[in-house]
């Protein structure tokens, strides 16, 4: 086990190194500089700002003093938000993007799960059909539209929730919603099919006829069985959802470090720029690293290191 | 089948929605109660427009609700660039002069003001018990330090628009590090309550510079205390009718009214809060469900689709203003086809302006044959539009812009228009124009051309390097003077893209530069400047000036909008409602 986690470790350090790189020289490819503006910065004023940022130096120069400092933990000044440290930045607004996408990602996985299950063990009856039906249109609708309707309908027309802004715990429930309805979809399918294979399986034949209560099978090989497939899908799903949807986020008009992201490319703000995607990288990868481990865990049947060890 | 899952999917929201009535009864019962309270303070006033404010039909709760599309980069008058953040500093804020609500400068932080016959030298005497937020008088010293601090090269960023101070003798060779003397600089606090401020040109249009936030005073002793002092409320110590008070990076702003304003007795807002959404269809929802009281341009935006429904559905609170930027196209005269005048002249005239703004810009714009917008003063409280009208210019005209094309050609020796790309900067509404004015082209003057996007940055990197033909532009005003649009395209001019240089047209933006005192001669001399740009040269195709969006609830008092657009909500006021 030690051994495994240590070569995942060493995997996630050198694609994170890969992804800095990568990142780095193509930012500085792209036509256009922080201090670009429709009107023309006067030289001197602008000679001064390079050399203050450092961007005066040569563009190796520059990298090397960029990854000393990322070793040293220093993310750097925000070149747009003056006097802002990216990691303030990144913290400030993360905070809200993982309040709101952990209660996306609980809402997704119960009521996924929930809705899979009952679809499975009602197979072929009205409540399979109906979740199926339902699971498509949350895959099919783009979470912007469901967005945009609820807005329009709950918050605008019935004015039960707020149209913007999480100030009150209401204001959640929207945009909670339109990013769950898509996870929902795809869990609910997920856990369906996973959950019908292991129904049909010879061991539940088995216990069922070794006279097991039905409670104890469902819980003990139907669940444990069928939520795998579901685990692998659980911790990219989180990652993706608490780094931040842009438009969810732009939609309900909410601080989210999806819009610090996606601000600072069209700013050209360097530093910020590497500072969120390394942000997200480390959680992208975190998260893959954890689903991993959680697996060898889960899987009864898989023990992945015992091949080798054993 | 189609129909089918739309049933589907509203059933879906209605089920979501009923599911979750329990949560929405609550918020319902809570709104009804304030509802209740606010309507006792309501005695039957009605709702009529009453421009007097009287204290009795005033709301109990003067909290103003905005939405700011963006966050301001940074609170320090030094460092700040965009509207947004004019919008913000106005509040915390406030200039040796104001901008009155007829549009004239004000006293503000001085109370009074000589100019010397020459109009080169400006003594300002600061107001008697103006204060800093924390109770520090304001002196002439605070001004000289600001200043120094935006113009100083060791300032840290250097603060990009220095140049707006460059109006001041000697400023330009400090700032540049010509002279590292700033006792050569024409500011000097003769004592604490004397500012006396020499200029290089004399410059008409100077007081007004002094209400713009880069001419802001700071407070010397917090801004020393700490490099981050503008990026934390409890650090800002300001002059202006507001302090900041909470700052919650990419959610909101708020501010609460400074007590110790000079002028507090007519501050009638308590609070101010800004969310910050940067999507206008939120925006406007946000304003029609009633979060917020002021929606659209300057500081948020109301998208152009909604214009139109929006004037016929809400009449009285819908408004366009006329501000002062030109929307234009530039062509590069170093480039083939246009280094010949008779094609650009051609293009020029081959487009129905009144048309584009009718069916693709749709709201209401002016259509321009000049460059200087029509909200620019002239003299004697006329706009320079007025005294020096744009339609002489050039007029729109297919058949002789179909001839020009042709002599033009001839000149060049063309037998088929050499390819052109029409470029511009991403986005819905530039390319709905694009299309619509290549389309006019092709039509009138019978070439086919392509159109080319690009993401703004990378737009603005191919205009600065001449990597384009023709491309699309926008110029909004520094400050009320015509100056502001026609110093542009002087010779090698930082933001003169055109490759356009002609000694004539420097020598009359040089003489008005420097005959500043002569009023008349100087707007003449502009006026003629204009008249060479684009009825001899054409070197840029105007097509029409700006308006603004806006959305004022009915029961909102009191803003005001200045010719460049910009709004001062400083004086506003919330009736009961």
């Amino acid at each position: 086990m030690a051994r495994y986690i240590t070569s995942k470790l060493i995997y996630t350090l050198l694609s994170l190194f890969i992804l800095i790189t990568a990142t780095f020289f193509l930012m500085k490819a792209i036509p256009g500089d922080p201090f670009m503006s429709e009107k023309e910065v006067p030289a001197p004023i602008r000679a001064r700002l390079e050399a203050q940022y450092g961007l005066d130096k040569p563009l190796m120069t520059q990298y090397v003093n960029y990854l000393g400092n990322i070793v040293q933990g220093d993310l750097g000044i925000s070149m747009k938000k003056l006097n802002q440290e990216v990691s303030h930045i990144i913290g400030q607004t993360f905070g809200v993007s993982l309040r709101l996408g952990l209660i996306a990602v609980v809402v997704s996985i119960i009521v996924g799960v929930t809705l899979g299950l009952l679809a499975a063990l009602y197979h072929r009856k009205f409540i399979d059909s109906a979740v199926m039906v339902l699971a498509v249109i949350g895959i099919a609708v783009p979470s912007f539209v469901l967005a945009s309707l609820l807005q329009y309908a709950l918050g605008l027309k019935a004015e039960l929730f707020p149209i913007t802004g999480l100030r009150s715990p209401l204001g959640y429930v929207l945009p909670v919603v339109a990013l769950s309805a898509g996870p929902i979809a795809y869990i609910a399918r997920l856990t369906r099919s996973s959950m019908l294979e292991v129904l049909h399986a010879d061991y539940i034949k088995t216990a069922k006829a070794k006279g097991l209560k039905w409670p104890a099978i469902l819980w003990k090989h139907v669940i444990r069985n069928g939520i795998l497939p579901v685990v692998t899908y659980v911790g990219p799903m989180t990652a993706n959802i608490i780094t931040g949807s842009v438009v969810v986020e732009r939609i309900f008009g909410i601080g989210g470090i999806g819009k610090v992201f996606v601000d600072s490319i069209t700013n050209r703000d360097y530093t910020m720029i590497m500072g969120v995607t390394l942000f997200y990288g480390i959680i992208l990868m975190a998260a893959r690293f954890i689903t991993d481990i959680v697996y060898v865990f889960v899987d009864p049947r898989i023990k992945l290191t015992s091949g080798k060890e054993g | 089948m189609k129909k089918k899952s739309w049933m589907l999917l509203l059933t879906l929201v209605l089920v979501i929605g009923t599911v979750l009535a329990g949560c929405g009864s609550a918020e319902e019962t809570a709104t009804t109660d304030s509802g209740n309270t606010t309507e006792q303070g309501t005695t039957d006033n009605g709702t009529a427009a009453e421009p007097a404010a009287t204290d009795a039909n005033l709301a109990a709760d003067q909290t103003l609700h905005l939405n700011l599309s963006a966050e301001p980069p940074t609170l320090d008058p030094a460092q700040a660039q965009d509207s947004q953040a004019n919008t913000a500093l106005r509040f915390m804020y406030e200039g040796l002069a104001t901008i009155d609500a007829d549009g004239n400068p004000a006293p503000g932080a001085a109370e009074s003001w000589d100019v010397s016959e020459d109009g080169l030298t400006y003594t300002f005497h600061m107001r008697e018990g103006a204060t800093w937020s924390n109770g520090d008088p304001v002196t002439a010293n605070d001004f000289v330090f600001a200043w120094e601090r935006v113009l100083s090269p060791e300032t840290v960023p250097a603060p990009v628009y220095a140049y707006q101070l460059y109006y001041i003798n000697g400023a330009e060779d400090f700032n540049t590090g010509k002279t590292t003397d700033f006792s050569k600089v024409g500011v000097k606090a003769v004592d604490e309550k004397t500012l006396e401020v020499t200029l290089t040109n004399p410059t008409p249009y100077f007081l007004g510079l002094t209400s713009f936030y880069t001419y802001y005073p700071v407070h010397k002793a917090s801004v020393e205390a700490s490099d981050a002092w503008a990026a934390d409320p409890s650090t800002m110590v300001t002059n202006g009718p507001f302090t900041l008070t909470t700052w919650t990076p990419g959610s909101e702003l708020s501010w609460t009214k400074n007590d110790k304003y000079w002028d507090a007795a007519n501050i009638k807002l308590t609070n101010v809060t800004a969310s910050v959404v940067n999507s206008g269809a939120t925006e406007t929802a946000s304003y029609q469900g009633g979060e917020i009281d002021y929606a659209g341009a300057p500081t948020g935006e109301i998208p152009t689709d909604q214009i139109q429904p929006l004037s016929q559905q809400l009449p009285d609170e819908f408004k366009l203003t006329d501000i002062a930027s030109t929307y234009y196209y530039e062509f590069n005269t170093k480039a083939k086809p246009f280094d010949n005048v008779k094609i650009r002249k051609a293009f020029a005239m081959a487009i129905d302006r009144q048309s584009l703004i009718d069916n693709v810009t749709k709201a209401g714009q002016t259509p321009a044959f000049g460059f200087v917008p029509t909200s620019i003063a002239g003299l004697n409280n006329q706009s320079f539009r007025d005294t020096h009208p744009d339609s002489e210019y050039f007029k729109e005209d297919a058949a002789q812009a179909k001839q020009l094309l042709e002599e033009g050609m001839k000149e060049e020796g063309y037998t088929t228009l050499p390819p052109v790309t029409l470029l511009y900067n991403t986005s819905e509404n530039h390319q709905k124009l694009a299309l619509a004015i290549a389309d006019m082209w092709k039509k009138n003057l019978g070439v086919d051309i392509q159109t080319k996007n690009e993401e703004w940055s990378v737009f603005l990197e191919s205009r600065k390097t001449g990597n384009f033909q023709v491309a699309r532009a926008g110029w909004s005003a520094d400050y009320n003077d015509p100056m502001t649009y026609m110093d542009m395209f002087v010779s090698g001019g930082g933001n003169n893209n055109t490759g356009y240089a002609d000694p004539a047209y420097d020598k009359l933006i040089d003489e008005a530069y420097k005959g500043g005192n002569d009023l008349e001669k100087r707007m003449q001399d502009m006026a003629d400047a204009e008249k060479m740009l684009i009825q001899d040269n054409m070197v840029i195709m105007p097509v029409y000036y700006y308006t603004q969006a806006s959305l004022t609830k009915p029961y909102l008092k009191g803003v005001t909008t200045d010719f460049s657009g910009a709004i001062n909500f400083t004086r506003a006021y919330l009736e009961e409602h």
